[in-house]
């Protein structure tokens, strides 16, 4: 059950969507018009070179901020229709955040911390402990709730910031690089956390990841640059073992590039990247792990590539 | 979020941040304190002279040549002692109709000497005015009658002149002319920082007397019941008109009295409540600094708390409680400390101060009132504050 959904709906999609900032008059284009489909249950890698618009895109998915042009409808709802009350029920019902720098508040326990994105649900207070313990006792945490953020390591402090992300049973989690502040060995534990909720409990995973290691464990790949979607690609899952995990369920390995979109007039379709040339690839249509029935809304991903 | 909640959120800020919650309250504390105790005061004062105005003997009427009204010049009094008899007439009780004839002089006693207000009296005074002796009697018909040179001294001039010895039998000089103490008054005390008990009753008679005059100052009257006490005033009024057809007479209550005294020191009280309420705006312009700073420092929870679903209006309410905390909690705390001043100034000094509730609530609801004022524009600022910008911030 993930974030009240309706099915064959998308968890996140959008077209053509751009995001520019205003910088002492001079407008700054962070994202270029981008085109995607993230379906519920998803586990996706976003990477690409720094600067290149990743943690605006995951912002923009999660409706922390709002497109400067293009589509982009979160959970059923278009968020350019939304107001900000709106948008942040949306964020509180559909999304959960994941960050770099954990964002726990300080001087509040454990289980508090978790049980905050409750708080602005209107649970009662008794319902938001035994939901955010329960969630604690998921990540591996059951035995830390009173601990303050300051009494824990960086990876229990990783751990709590997913277990607040996924105590509302959002539909989507969103992770700007969520082992960017931990050690290796921390990082991998805390990564096979989020890949084991994202098995067990249906939640789509989009993770932000500088490490290509990490990103081939991802069923798809996007590779973000200056502002655009360069490939969107599938890929069985080479590394990692297979743990009975929806990948499993690929025919053959292989991957098709998906939707290199919302290119300008001065930028071709991104399939013809170097990417593309790379091994193991299946094309998306011939059997991408299960979909929502219904047509793919590739359409649009098609058009996003004519451009 | 529910709004109980939003209170535990708001106290557990103030108190992560002690010290300077504690110093930004210090403003508001002091500025409730000193609404309170200055209004205490005020109203210590007022209810003083009403018991004092009170203890001048009920259904007094004062009758007066002239207005009474602040600022009209005084009028030399046309009045002599058969206006006395003919007020005594319409009153129909002699015994109730006092007058005075006062001057300043000096009083000696050997070489002590003590400048003083020397009051011209009939023996009925004690009665109208409800004064009693400490010791000795008072004046009688007798020495009004004959001019006898007697006096009764107030407990300040018996203490001047007479420190170590029992007035009563001596010999005292006013304006150069020996009188012999028959009585002491018992003290009354002070009066808006008037001595009471500044004052030597002496016989009508023998003050005319001593400063060559006919003339009687005021007369007073107390009345038989409340009932019938300004039909009387009009009466005598009237009859002293057709005796001095050229002036004009008032004839005041003590209730008139008190309503004009009342009402000084009501104002006085006010004025001085408006100046400490400066300070407590004061206080609120701390607070509003201190809670914008507040938000700047925890742009980051303010950040995450909207990632994870707060509504612009959660955060706003969040910082407008602790604010409304911040000065309410101040108000409290400087509601007890002007409430501990207050009744220590009451204890050890002569200042009188009596705590009302109705300054305490006032105290209370401006404080929590400054609160909401001070808090909204930095709960504003914090409920707008873009998400994704907050989160980045250091
Ligand atoms: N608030 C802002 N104002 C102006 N420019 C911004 C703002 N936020 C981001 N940018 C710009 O937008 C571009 C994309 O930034 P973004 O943070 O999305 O990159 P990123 O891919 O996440 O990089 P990194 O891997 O370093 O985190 C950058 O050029 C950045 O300078
Ligand atoms: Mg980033």
């Amino acid at each position: 059950m993930t974030g009240a959904l309706p099915t064959g709906v998308p968890a996140i999609e959008a077209v053509d969507v751009s995001r520019t900032y205003e910088l002492d008059g001079v407008s700054v284009p962070a994202l270029r018009g981008v085109s995607l489909t993230i379906d519920p249950g998803e586990y996706v890698a976003v990477i690409g070179p720094s600067g290149s618009g990743k943690s605006t895109l995951m912002h923009l998915l999660g409706g922390l901020d709002r497109p400067s042009g293009g589509r982009l409808v979160i959970g059923g709802r278009d968020v350019t229709t939304l107001s900000a009350p709106e948008l942040a029920t949306l964020r509180n019902r559909t999304i959960g955040f994941v960050f770099q720098a954990f964002h726990l508040l300080p001087r509040t326990s454990a289980v508090d911390n978790v049980a905050l994105p409750l708080v602005y649900r209107g649970i009662g207070a008794r319902q938001r402990r035994d939901r955010a313990a329960a969630m604690l006792g998921r990540v591996g945490l059951g035995h830390r709730l009173d601990h303050r953020p300051n009494q824990l390591s960086g990876g229990e402090q990783q751990r709590v910031a997913i277990a607040r992300a996924l105590v509302t049973d959002p539909a989507v989690l969103l992770a700007d690089e969520p082992t960017g502040n931990l050690d290796t060995g921390t990082g991998e534990a805390v990564l096979e956390l989020l890949e084991q909720l994202n098995a067990e409990s249906g939640v789509a995973l989009v993770m932000v990841t500088h490490d290509q290691e990490v990103a081939a464990r991802a069923r798809r790949r996007i590779a973000v640059r200056d502002g655009l979607i360069r490939s969107d690609t599938f890929h069985d899952r080479p590394l990692s073992g297979g743990d009975g995990g929806p990948a499993t369920l690929d025919p053959a390995p292989s991957a098709e590039p998906r939707s290199a979109s919302g290119s300008g007039p001065g930028h071709p379709s991104g399939g013809s990247g170097g990417a593309a040339g790379a091994t193991g690839r299946l094309p998306r249509t011939s059997g991408g792990p299960e979909r929502a029935p219904g047509p793919r809304p590739d359409a649009e991903t098609g058009s996003g590539g004519a451009g | 979020m529910r709004l109980a909640e939003a209170w535990r959120v708001a106290l557990d800020a103030l108190r992560a941040n002690r010290m300077r919650s504690l110093l930004t309250m210090l403003g508001v504390i002091i500025g409730v304190a000193s609404v309170v105790v200055l209004v205490a005061i005020g109203t210590g004062t007022k209810q003083q002279v009403e018991r004092q105005v009170e203890g001048l003997g009920s259904n007094l009427l004062l009758v007066v040549p002239g207005r009474i009204d602040v600022g009209t010049a005084p009028v030399v009094s046309p009045l002599d002692l058969k206006d006395v008899d003919a007020v005594s007439r319409v009153v129909g009780d002699p015994g109730r109709v006092a007058v005075t004839v006062a001057s300043g002089a000096t009083a000696r006693a050997g070489a002590r000497s003590d400048f003083t207000t020397v009051q011209g009296v009939l023996e009925t005074t004690p009665q109208v005015f409800t004064r009693s002796l400490a010791r000795g009697r008072y004046l009688t018909g007798a020495d009004v009658d004959t001019s006898r040179r007697v006096a009764v001294l107030g407990a300040s001039v018996a203490r001047a002149l007479f420190p170590d010895r029992d007035p009563l039998g001596q010999q005292v000089a006013l304006a150069g002319v020996r009188f012999r103490v028959i009585g002491v008054f018992t003290p009354l005390g002070q009066s808006l920082g008037v001595d009471r008990d500044d004052e030597v009753h002496i016989p009508v008679t023998a003050a005319q007397r001593l400063w060559g005059t006919q003339r009687i100052d005021g007369i007073a009257v107390k009345a038989p019941d409340r009932e019938r006490i300004d039909q009387l005033g009009e009466r005598i009024v009237a009859e002293l008109s057709r005796r001095h057809p050229d002036t004009e007479f008032s004839a005041v209550t003590q209730q008139q009295i008190l309503g004009v005294l009342g009402d000084i020191l009501g104002v006085l009280t006010g004025v001085l409540a408006a100046i400490a309420g400066i300070s407590l705006l004061v206080g609120g312009v701390g607070v509003s600094n201190i809670m914008l700073v507040s938000v700047r420092e925890r742009t980051r929870e303010i950040g995450l708390r909207k990632a994870v679903g707060a509504r612009p209006r959660d955060i706003g309410v969040q910082f407008l409680l602790e604010a409304v905390l911040l000065t309410s909690i101040g108000g409290l705390a400087g509601m007890a400390l002007g409430v501990g001043t207050a009744l220590l100034v009451e204890a050890v000094s002569p200042i009188p101060a009596a705590i009302t509730w109705w300054s305490l609530a006032l105290a209370f609801g401006v404080s929590a009132a400054v609160g909401i004022v001070f808090g909204v524009v930095p709960a504003q600022r914090a409920g707008r504050l873009d998400p994704v910008v907050a989160l980045r911030a250091e």
